[in-house]
């Protein structure tokens, strides 16, 4: 068969005798995706007031505007800003999502869940757009996460009970890159026993964070030096210090500067270059070929969809989703009549029901009308009784008149006598 | 001045003696002072917070001593469950021939699970048992040697992450301030430049108002302290809640070995009062107003308790009519002619009912066998 012929033959490599031209491919891409403009996603994960907005305003080297949350919120809630950026001739839009009230609860079970919620969400609204029939892949503003920040309390210590939990439900979503936060609270030998700790837990917990990736010989050797310095140690700040002479980004202390850019201060430095100078389209090509397509491959499966049937013959898409259509479909029809019968059955039942107490309401009335004669008959009796009654006195009555009037008459006979 | 100083002002002095009126009772002080000094003193105070604040290192910084050796910290996957426990360490510390039992208590646990509903239950009981404890003891037969384990008071310590109180701070501190001394602290104090200081405590004491939270007053200075006493006395009302740093280790800064915290950026010490207030703090917890805590634990917080309790039982035992109560009940204060005349009247229909009852369950039990 035709496509066997085709992998079997070999492939040559051939050498040019000029120079053809196109070594130029990449330049024309870059140029496409230039005019394009490029889109970046990125979460911060932490709790209330540990330096999520100064951190982005300090990576951005600028004032993204924010206001400060309140720790009294009833849950997690997401807070997605989107940003046009320009660098020389190059446009970012860039979006920032805000997890406003994380760590405030007392009962903080339920905290991950908006965050994943937020994060299929964006996968869903993709997937949705992929499968239309009619769709405009190249001009969708992309909302997919590319990378999750996820802020560390200085604790010293290890990790929070919270973060552990959180970020395994986020490592198989999304990029994770753990920071630790306000890190010039901590001294450079707890900070080195801090981040081994962190790195071990998060290690026999099996939480898979980003690696900056080592297969591109041109970013190898810095990207696997990198690997070996998560979790950044970050300090953040907007203001400015003036520190010889030259003004800086730094903190004031009464004790010292803590200048942001400073290696040796923090590692904000390699977290810029890392996020935005090296690995920025990394990060996006992981997002897409990684976490989206696993999400859609769950997705799909959920909806039974398979890539091959019961034969081992490949399914078409097509296939698989009018069948599916129609099942469903069916299923809708089935559905409606079970719910009209169901429906019908009820208002037969009601209607016996209505008839039952119509008829037991007759019955009752006609009770009561007999009882009512029955009564209206003894009284009548009653009355006539009565009437007797009147009628005998009243002769009684006329008789004793009539004999109370012949007496005087038998005494005045009397007396003439 | 130094408390040590003004008090020496006050303590009675040989020369009065020679005045001819002079009685003698100005010596009570020196005697009070030297009977303290031999009887020993004892304070229990209680440490609570999230893990990883600082409150072990603050516990070291201020009695110098490491009372936290091997101890083991869970790791994130242990504590996703966890339960506050109560730690108590206690030690025997000396100073110039005064002896101070510390008993420092620990809260391990508190707000570390995911879900922290009611974490503070085991502390609130905890309070309560050393009360009950007290109560039992100091209404036995034996009082000679009671052992007052009563926490005298609790440091809480505020994350200095966030933007004030959070829920959790809010709901401890309502649950334990009428039960005990709360000191707020905002720990980590290294991580906020002297403005954000400024910012959260003034936040942080608006939300103690607007909670109705109690937190420990400092009590009003005599008026006729000198103006400075009253002025140190303004400034540490003013410096609540205090924002605090510790530290184990001990650096060199400014050609002195200092307790302090080693950057890259700088030298952090703990003793500095432009760095951090911790000084007021260890003043006003162990050299001035130690007592006063203790005081305000037995005066208010205790008899709070001991009048509630009492108020508990014998409301319990007039519903059940019987005396049947391991400790002694002391007399409630006479109540007057009119409420004891209903009061007996009350008693008196009660009385009847039950008999009617009785007989009435009498009959019906006669029906039964019948």
């Amino acid at each position: 068969t035709e496509p066997d012929d085709i992998s079997r033959e070999e492939k040559r490599s051939l050498s040019l005798g000029g120079h053809v031209g196109f070594d130029s491919l990449p330049d024309q891409l870059v140029s496409k995706s230039v005019t394009q403009g490029f889109c970046f996603n990125i979460l911060c994960v932490g709790e209330t007031g540990i330096g999520k907005s100064t951190l982005m305003n300090t990576l951005f080297n600028t004032t993204f505007e924010n206001e400060e949350a309140s720790h009294y919120q009833n849950g997690v809630y997401l807070r997605p800003r989107t940003y046009d950026l320009q660098e020389s001739n190059v446009h970012l839009k860039l979006t920032i999502v805000d997890t406003v009230g994380f760590g405030d609860q007392i009962n903080k079970e339920e905290s991950y869940k908006p965050i994943v919620d937020y994060i299929d969400t964006q996968f869903e609204n993709y997937l949705q757009e992929e499968l239309k029939i009619k769709r405009s892949l190249f001009n969708y503003h992309d909302t997919r996460i590319h990378i999750c920040l996820y802020f560390i309390a200085p604790t010293g210590h290890s990790l929070k009970s919270l973060d552990l939990v959180t970020m395994k439900k986020l490592d198989s979503k999304v990029n994770i890159i753990p920071i630790i936060a306000k890190a010039d609270t901590i001294s450079k030998s707890e900070l080195h026993k801090f981040k081994i700790k962190i790195m071990s837990e998060l290690v026999s917990n099996g939480v898979q964070i980003y690696q900056f990736p080592t297969d591109d010989e041109a970013v190898s050797e810095i990207n696997s030096s990198m690997n070996a310095h998560l979790p950044f140690a970050v300090v953040g700040s907007v203001e400015e210090v003036k520190v010889g002479n030259k003004t800086v980004r730094a903190r004031q202390y009464p004790w010292g500067v803590v200048q942001v850019e400073n290696e040796s201060h923090c590692d904000f430095v390699k977290l810029r270059e890392m996020l935005i100078r090296v690995n920025m389209e990394d990060l996006r090509e992981q997002t897409h070929a990684r976490h989206y397509e696993l999400y859609r491959r769950c997705k799909l499966e959920e909806m039974g969809f398979k890539d091959t049937d019961p034969d081992s013959q490949p399914f078409s898409l097509q296939e698989t989703y009018e069948a599916k259509r129609k099942e469903f479909l069916s299923d809708l029809q089935r559905k409606e009549e079970e719910m009209r019968q169901m429906f019908v059955n009820k208002v037969k039942e009601t209607e016996s029901e209505l008839k039952e107490k119509e008829r037991e309401l007759h019955d009752k009335f006609e009770q009561l009308k007999r009882m009512h004669q029955e009564e209206k008959r003894k009284v009548e009796e009653k009355r006539r009784d009565l009437e007797e009654e009147m009628n005998a006195f009243n002769r009684r009555k006329m008789a004793a008149e009539t004999l109370s009037l012949s007496q005087p008459l038998k005494k005045d006979k009397d007396k003439k006598k | 001045m130094t408390t040590a100083a003004r008090y020496k002002s006050r303590v009675f002095k040989s020369e009065d003696s020679e005045d001819k009126q002079y009685v003698g009772f100005a010596t009570l002080p020196n005697q009070v002072h030297r009977k303290s000094v031999k009887k020993g003193f004892d304070f229990t105070l209680m440490v609570a917070g999230e893990s990883g604040l600082g409150k072990s290192t603050l516990v070291n910084s201020l009695f110098l001593t490491d009372l936290y050796k091997d101890r083991k910290l869970l790791n994130a996957e242990e504590r996703i469950n966890q339960t506050v426990e109560i730690t108590k360490h206690t030690v025997d510390i000396e100073e110039k021939g005064v002896k101070l039992k510390l008993t420092i208590v620990d809260t391990p646990g508190f707000g570390d699970a995911v879900n922290n509903n009611e974490c503070w239950k085991p502390i609130t009981d905890y309070i309560d048992q050393q009360f009950e404890q007290y109560f039992r003891d100091e209404s036995g037969l034996n009082r000679k040697n009671i052992l007052d384990n009563r926490v005298h008071c609790c440091l809480y310590f505020i994350p200095p992450f966030g933007h004030g109180l959070r829920p959790v701070d809010v709901e401890f501190m309502k649950a334990l301030h009428e039960k005990v001394n709360i000191i707020p602290l905002v720990a980590k104090a290294d991580c906020l430049t002297p403005n954000e200081i400024k910012k959260l405590k003034d936040r942080v004491r608006d939300e103690i108002e607007r909670f109705g939270i109690k937190v420990y007053q400092f009590p009003e200075c005599d008026s006729d302290e000198d103006e400075e006493f009253k002025q140190m006395d303004k400034e540490l009302k003013e410096c609540t809640p205090f924002a605090v740093i510790g530290s184990n280790t001990v650096v060199e800064a400014r050609g002195q070995r200092v307790r302090g915290r080693l950057y890259p950026w700088g030298i952090v010490e703990v003793e500095n009062q432009s760095h951090c207030d911790f000084v007021k703090l260890r003043n006003m917890l162990i050299r001035s107003h130690m007592h006063d805590l203790k005081d305000v634990t037995c005066d208010v917080h205790y008899e709070n308790y001991r009048a509630h309790c009492i108020q508990e039982m014998t409301s319990k035992l007039a519903q059940d009519n019987r005396i049947d109560s391991p400790i002694p009940i002391l007399p409630l204060p006479t109540p007057d002619a009119e409420t004891e005349r209903l009061i007996k009247m009350k008693d008196e229909e009660l009385k009847r009912m039950q008999e009617m009852l009785e007989k009435m369950q009498q009959q019906m039990h006669e029906k039964d066998t019948c």
